[in-house]
Order: C-alpha cells, then sequence, then structure tokens
C-alpha cells in the first residue's frame, strides 16, 4: 500500500524547564495509507498533538524519524515540499487566519508557494465552494461564527493541493453546529478529493467517523484498528481516561448485567437494531 | 418556593438605534430556585450569554428586572456590586483569566475585593481550592506553570472562593478530556451540596445536561420556548432538534425502540442508568 | 462598549474612489498633506477643501462617519486651538490679562490650526474608509519597495501591518471578555484615583498580554504550516495595476498642489 507519512520508532521529548525529561512520544511506529480517514485519539497530555507536530515537521523527531511521501521531515532542504504534501488544522481558528478578508486568507498559501494570479483566484474560489463559504468570500473573518471561521482555516490549507491534511482537535472550541459542519466538510475532503485526513480528537463520535481509530495513551499506540473494533474494548479505554460512544456503553452495560450482545453499534440506529433482535429473540 | 434569582421580563437590545440593532433578550422570564441545579442549553448566539450575564449585573437591563431575593440588583450601586459576590459567575475558558503570581493569589482576588479579613481570605482560598482538587503544594505555584485542566480549576475555584449562593458556569468542560469533565462536573456537584448552593450550567452537551441537572431551561432565538425537568425538555425532541440542539443518544435509541415497536411504556429515558433499568426489566418479563 | 470603536475602520462599497488603486489614495493623501501645510490663506484653503468635500460625495462615505471618527481628537483639537491662541502676537491686541495676550494674529491661527487639523484628519479617514486594509498595505508595500534596495524590510514590516490589522478585532473582543470575567470577581476598573485605576489594569493587561503571545506563537507556527517562507518569490491574487481613471486622479491631485504652492510662494496667499 502507499504511505503518504510513515513515523518509524519516532520518540520525542520538549527540551524546556516545565515538561523536562518527560518522553512525551515513546517508540511510535504508524504509517498512514494515502486516502484513508485516521482518527487519532487520546487525553490531554497522551501525546497526540505532538504526533500531529511532527507529521509536517514542525517538530522534529529525537529518536527515529518520520517520512511525508518519502522525504525524511529532518531533510530541510525539502521543507516547503512537506509542508505542501502536508497540511495542518490548529484548534484555535483565530490564530491561524492571517488576513482580514476571507478570500485573501485563502490566497495565503497559494500566495506563499508562488502560484501565478490567474490560477490563485481559481484555487480560491474553487477551495471556498468545496467548504461551503462562497458567499463569505469577501467578508471580514472576525465576524463569522466558529463553525465557518474554521472552515475557512480548512480551506487556506486545501489551497495548497495538500495530499494530507492533519487536524488538532479542530471542534475543540465549537458549538455543536459548527463541530457538524467541519466534521462534515472534513469527511467531504476525503471521500470526494481522495484527501488524506488525520483526525486528532478526544471526542469518540468524531473518532467513530474514521476508517481507522488509532488510540494514544502516554506516548504510545495503545489500540489501532477499525472504530468498530477499537471501541469494543472498553475496559481498555475506560483505563487511560477514555469513555466510547453512548451507544456502544449502553450495550456494554446490558453485557454487564448478563446480556451478551456485539459491541460494534456505533450509530442509533445500529445500537435500535442489536436491542430489538436480542429482544425478538 | 420563593426563587433565590429570578428575571422579569428581562430585554437586551444591543446596539440600540444603529444598522447594526439586534435584539439578545425579548422578555424573558427566568428562575433559579435555592439549591436547584438549573441547566441552560441553546445554540451560540440564542441569547444564552446575554441572560446570564443579566444574572449578576454585568449587563444592564435595556428592560425589565433582575430580582436576587425578590430585590431589583439595580436598586443601587452597592446592590449591583454585591450581586457580583453573591452569583458567581465562571466564564467560557476562564483560565485565560488568571493573572497573578501564584495561584493563591489568584483564587484569592475574589475574596479580596469583598474585602474579608485575611484569615478568612486564607479559610476561602484553601477550601476552594479543596472543592476542585488542588493540591496544597500547587497554591505556591504560578498558574502559568500548570496544564490546560488544572488552571481551569485555579479559575473555578477563584470564584467558587467568594461563595456565591448562585454560581453560573459557562461551558466549564469545554475542550477538556473526558476524565478531566466528570471530574469539574463532580466538583460542581460537591459545592452545590456542601454549600446547599444554586448551579446554572450552560453547556452546549446534552448528555452532559441529562446527567447533572434537575431542570434545563431551553433559549433559542432571545425567547425560552420551554423549559422543565429534563423528561419534559427531551420530549420536544422534534422542536429541539430544529433549533440545531438534538437529543442524548440514548433517547434517541429508545425513540427508534419505541418506533421498531417494543413495548417500552416509558416515553423519555434519557440517562445511561436508566435505560438499562428499563432494558433489563423488559427482559424480566414486566414492561418498562 | 469597546466594539464601537470605529478608528481606522474600512467601509466596503463601490465607488470611483473605492475602486481607485490603493497606490493612488495614498499618494493622493501625500500629496494632499503636503498642499494642507503650504496653504497659508483663505484661498489655499478653500481649494483644498472644495478636493476634500467632492473626494467624500464621491466616496459616499457619510459625512456622520466622517464626524464620528473625530470624537477622539476633539481634547487634541481644543488643546491647540487654545495654546495657538495665545502664541499670536501679531495683529490687533483684543484681550490682556497678565503675560497671556490674545491677539487677531493669533486668533487667526488659531482657527487655521484648527481647519489643518481638522481637514488633515478627515483625509487620512477616508483612505482608510474606503480602502481595505489589506490593499493599503498591498499599496504600501508596493510604493516603498525600492528602499528594499537600501535593506529596509518593506515586505515584513506589510506583513506586520497587515497582521496587526486583523488582530485588532480579535484583541478588543479579547480585552472585552477578560474585563467581564474580571469584574465577575469584583475588580473595579472605573473608581478610585489615578494610582488605584492604574493598579486595576493588572488583571487585565497580564491576560491579555499572555494570549497575545500565545496567538503569536499559534499564528506563525499556522503560518509556517502555509509555506510561508518571506516576501521572495511570493504572488499575489491581486495585481495592482494603475486604471486611466488612476493618472487622472493623480493629475488633479498634482494640479492642486501646484496650485497651491504657486499661491503660496509667489503671491504670499
Amino acid at each position: 500500500m502507499n504511505h503518504i507519512i510513515e513515523l518509524d520508532n519516532v520518540s520525542f521529548r520538549y527540551t524546556d524547564e516545565e515538561r523536562q525529561g518527560r518522553l512525551v512520544l515513546d517508540g511510535v511506529t504508524l504509517a498512514i495509507a494515502q486516502g484513508s480517514f485516521v482518527a487519532v485519539l487520546g487525553h490531554n497530555g497522551s501525546g497526540k498533538s505532538t504526533l500531529a507536530k511532527h507529521m509536517n515537521a514542525i517538530l522534529l523527531p529525537a529518536g527515529g524519524s518520520v517520512y511525508v511521501d518519502g522525504i525524511s521531515t529532518a531533510d530541510e532542504e525539502r521543507l516547503l515540499d512537506i509542508r505542501r504534501t502536508v497540511g495542518m488544522v490548529f484548534q484555535n481558528p483565530d490564530n491561524q487566519i492571517v488576513a482580514n478578508v476571507v478570500e485573501e486568507d485563502v490566497a495565503f498559501a497559494p500566495e506563499n508557494l508562488g502560484v501565478p494570479s490567474e490560477e490563485i483566484r481559481r484555487r480560491v474560489d474553487a477551495t471556498l465552494k468545496l467548504v461551503g463559504m462562497s458567499k463569505y468570500a469577501k467578508h471580514a473573518p472576525h465576524r463569522l461564527s466558529g463553525g465557518q471561521k474554521q472552515r475557512i482555516a480548512i480551506a487556506g490549507v486545501i489551497a495548497m493541493h495538500p495530499r494530507c491534511i492533519v487536524l488538532d482537535e479542530p471542534t475543540a472550541m465549537l458549538d455543536p453546529i459548527g463541530r457538524e459542519d467541519v466534521l462534515r466538510t472534513i469527511t467531504r475532503l476525503n471521500r470526494e478529493q481522495g484527501i488524506t485526513v488525520v483526525l486528532i480528537t478526544h471526542h469518540m463520535d468524531e473518532a467513530a467517523r474514521a476508517d481507522r481509530l488509532v488510540v494514544m495513551n502516554r506516548g504510545k499506540v495503545i489500540q489501532d484498528g477499525p472504530p468498530r473494533e477499537v471501541f469494543q474494548q472498553v475496559e481498555a479505554l475506560k483505563a487511560v481516561g477514555l469513555t466510547v460512544p453512548e451507544t456502544v456503553e449502553l450495550l456494554y452495560r446490558l453485557n454487564q448485567a448478563g446480556e451478551r450482545l456485539p459491541l460494534d453499534a456505533l450509530s442509533v440506529e445500529e445500537c435500535a437494531k442489536v436491542i430489538y433482535q436480542a429482544y425478538q429473540a | 418556593m420563593e426563587p433565590i434569582l429570578e428575571t422579569r421580563g428581562l430585554c437586551c437590545v444591543y446596539s440600540q438605534g444603529t444598522p447594526f440593532q439586534h435584539t439578545a433578550l425579548d422578555h424573558v422570564d427566568f428562575q433559579a430556585y435555592p439549591g436547584e441545579y438549573v441547566g441552560i442549553i441553546g445554540h451560540t448566539g440564542s441569547g444564552k450569554s446575554t441572560l446570564i450575564q443579566h444574572l449578576n449585573g454585568l449587563l444592564k437591563p435595556t428592560d425589565g428586572q433582575v430580582l436576587l431575593h425578590g430585590k431589583d440588583i439595580w436598586e443601587s450601586k452597592a446592590s449591583v456590586r454585591q450581586a457580583k459576590f453573591h452569583v458567581g459567575l465562571v466564564f467560557q475558558y476562564p483560565e485565560y483569566q488568571l493573572f497573578e503570581e501564584t495561584v493563591y493569589q489568584d483564587i484569592a482576588f475574589g475574596p479580596k475585593n469583598m474585602k474579608l479579613s485575611t484569615d478568612e481570605i486564607d479559610r476561602r482560598v484553601r477550601q476552594a481550592a479543596g472543592f476542585v482538587g488542588l493540591r496544597e503544594d500547587q497554591l505556591q505555584k504560578s498558574p502559568f506553570e500548570l496544564s490546560g485542566g488544572q488552571k481551569r480549576r485555579v479559575a473555578i475555584a477563584g470564584v467558587i472562593a467568594m461563595e456565591p449562593e448562585v454560581l453560573i458556569l459557562d461551558e466549564p468542560t469545554a475542550g477538556l478530556d473526558p476524565a478531566a469533565r466528570d471530574a469539574i462536573l463532580a466538583n460542581i456537584r460537591d459545592y452545590q451540596q456542601s454549600n446547599n448552593a444554586t448551579i446554572i450550567l450552560v453547556s452546549h452537551s446534552m448528555e452532559e445536561v441529562a446527567r447533572s441537572v434537575d431542570r434545563i431551561v431551553v433559549v433559542n432565538d432571545a425567547v425560552i420556548p420551554f423549559s422543565g425537568t429534563p423528561r419534559e425538555v427531551f420530549s420536544h425532541s422534534d422542536e429541539l432538534r430544529k433549533m440545531g440542539l438534538g437529543i442524548p443518544q440514548v433517547t434517541q435509541v429508545f425513540q427508534r425502540l419505541r418506533e421498531m415497536g417494543m413495548p417500552i411504556e416509558d416515553d423519555c429515558v434519557y440517562t445511561m442508568e436508566d435505560a438499562v433499568k428499563a432494558l433489563l426489566e423488559l427482559r424480566k418479563g414486566g414492561r418498562a | 462598549m469597546l466594539k464601537d470603536i470605529t478608528l481606522g475602520q474600512y467601509f466596503p462599497g463601490n465607488t470611483v474612489v473605492h475602486r481607485l488603486d490603493p497606490r493612488t489614495k495614498i499618494l493622493l493623501v501625500l500629496v494632499y498633506i503636503i498642499a494642507l501645510f503650504q496653504a497659508k490663506s483663505f484661498v489655499s484653503y478653500g481649494i483644498l477643501l472644495v478636493f476634500l468635500l467632492v473626494s467624500v460625495r464621491l466616496s459616499k462615505v457619510g459625512a456622520k462617519a466622517l464626524l464620528r471618527g473625530m470624537k477622539p481628537v476633539v481634547v487634541i483639537l481644543i488643546f491647540t486651538g487654545i495654546l495657538n491662541l495665545f502664541y499670536g502676537t501679531t495683529g490687533r491686541e483684543l484681550f490682556h490679562w497678565g503675560i497671556l495676550t490674545i491677539t487677531t494674529g493669533g486668533v487667526k491661527t488659531a482657527f487655521f490650526m484648527i481647519v489643518r487639523i481638522l481637514m488633515l484628519i478627515s483625509g487620512t479617514f477616508l483612505l482608510t474608509y474606503t480602502t481595505s486594509p489589506i490593499l493599503l498595505t498591498d499599496g504600501l508595500e508596493n510604493l516603498l519597495s525600492p528602499l528594499k534596495k537600501v535593506k529596509v524590510p518593506v515586505h515584513e514590516l506589510a506583513m506586520m501591518m497587515s497582521i496587526a490589522l486583523r488582530f485588532i478585532p480579535t484583541l478588543i473582543e479579547e480585552t472585552d471578555k477578560i474585563m467581564s470575567a474580571q469584574k465577575a470577581r469584583g475588580a473595579d476598573f472605573d473608581s478610585g484615583n489615578l494610582l488605584d485605576k492604574a493598579k486595576a489594569l493588572v488583571p487585565l493587561l497580564v491576560p491579555l498580554f499572555v494570549s497575545a503571545f500565545r496567538r503569536a506563537d499559534e499564528l506563525a507556527t499556522a503560518m509556517e504550516c502555509r509555506c510561508y517562507h518571506g516576501g521572495e518569490g511570493r504572488t499575489r491574487l491581486r495585481q495592482l495595476a494603475y486604471a486611466g481613471i488612476d493618472w487622472a486622479a493623480l493629475a488633479i491631485g498634482g494640479a492642486v498642489l501646484v496650485a497651491v504652492c504657486v499661491l503660496a510662494y509667489g503671491f504670499g496667499w
């Protein structure tokens, strides 16, 4: 399989005083397949954000190596190639929007890459359409809602035409409507544009939408597989301070009370079906 | 019972007389009773933030009244100031307001402004720190050295130290992971029980509200369309969905089960415990 | 409310004035300011006033909006006016008390000084009202680009300016929020003497600075992730280009400057 990002036995520790010595990443080996949708789940301090920052050379590993499309992130000469291949979206949309006007912000990355003006114009229009923000092209970003701002931030990255986007808790500061808009946008980029998505989150229901779920704890990958399988490890997840979707939790508790239900229901519909079938029998 | 805090015909119009004029609250009657745990839900821009900032006198009503123990808080300059001490307000992302050199001093900021004695301030700071689970040795640290979750606790302790009769929290768990979220919700519950305080919790998470509160107040388009026990409110599932609010997943599962024809009598199951109980009883042959 | 501050705000529009190239507008304001400092008589001021009024009219920016922007400078205006009133010594004496003397010359100087400041501010406000901040910085960057040859970091300065403009509303909002949060803990920003008021600002300023630094840090990372690597090889979404209307506007501006200078130096007006 073609891997867009490969981490090989990566370890990392911060060198500043407060976090001295603690190993934030401890021998992480992970390969992200081109075109896949991977969610990385973990509690605050599990190392998931640090992991994300290794994926486009914001941080360089202390031990091991990271390859983006075959290029080592330690190769300074190829920094721009790495950054344009793997785009990064952060938690706070306010702190990643550079310009005063929405379309100018979306144009920022292509401008940096030296794309000709007419092509920038085409990319800006197409990208804004893709994230459903065309009608706000001339607006001032600070007047938009959190969800809209985050979609602009995503557009700003997509305009580079990256093959992969890494999103570090992009919905943490949003209300449910904004969250849903952002998730729908991300999913569409993955399904329709074939862009690889790495979604860092601690929301179980967001992680459930991915093809693959990686669970981090104390700088290590402790679970890795399709969400349906990972979420069945209810005890293992609870032991590291995580929960499971409410639907799985319900089935799990019924099992503890003596039922023997399959735990792989991620949606309301699936969960209702599982219970219905069990009670019909 | 008399409400401890209420609004009568509360109106708030922003930028009156300009093209940006906007009605944030339109004749809102809100009540909170002593010792009650109230949840306020509503999407961004519904008016809920404006409402809570009226409850402690941060914003002055365009029209209508805010009554604390039956008395208008805007009666005098002194009464508005007192209202801030009786009605504690923890803003969203409160960790961004920390400023003192030590955690201790930051928590003491509110009590100091109340002009309490040094001994009383010391007692309150230590007690508030205890409520939110801060260790003694953390009190002398700089708040900026702490982790995000710990900073949040310090900020909440800073309001709890004023020992308000009514404690309002705007999205206190936003951005926290499940373990930290549960811990903070438990801290709030502790404060309520030991001080018999009224808690007003503003949240986007239906699951969180369903689990914690006695009564839910829904705010939408500058008015309160309905309020009541979680059971009553979640039975308006269609309206809630139209407001972009949704209902807990468990409730959705049960609605679906009823549609499928399972004999579930309770038309609004909203907590995990009730859901498990209902299904187990059904298994035993009894009707849930 | 802090949100109501209008200083330097852009009013979107599609008038001739809005459509002028930002460089044209910056040059015109420059010409206008130079002319304003050459003007010595009613005639010269009259010419410039007509120039200003026509521009305001064409821009469709209401006189009200323009006047609202004056509010913060009223104190300075009054102060300058009074100072100049007593400063002038020429002409007939109108009033005398101790060392204070007011002469007709002083009245004239004070009057022209106030008019000059008012016109100066109106002119520059017209520029910021009709030009989006991003175009304004683009224009400045472009006009100043010859300075790059002598190692002036023109691109960096322009980038800093546009980011500052972008974050002004965000920081104002944040100030509002922190102020409310501290007020909720009993902070008092309004009463007490000057020292008390200064002290009361600590709970506001510390979090504001901490947050500004955090934002700066995150923004820098985000910019790097979007391949920002300085001005080298950078293209722009919008290419600046002078059109016929720009040349016409510049010609008029030049004519006004020449007229005022001729009046001032040729005729002593």
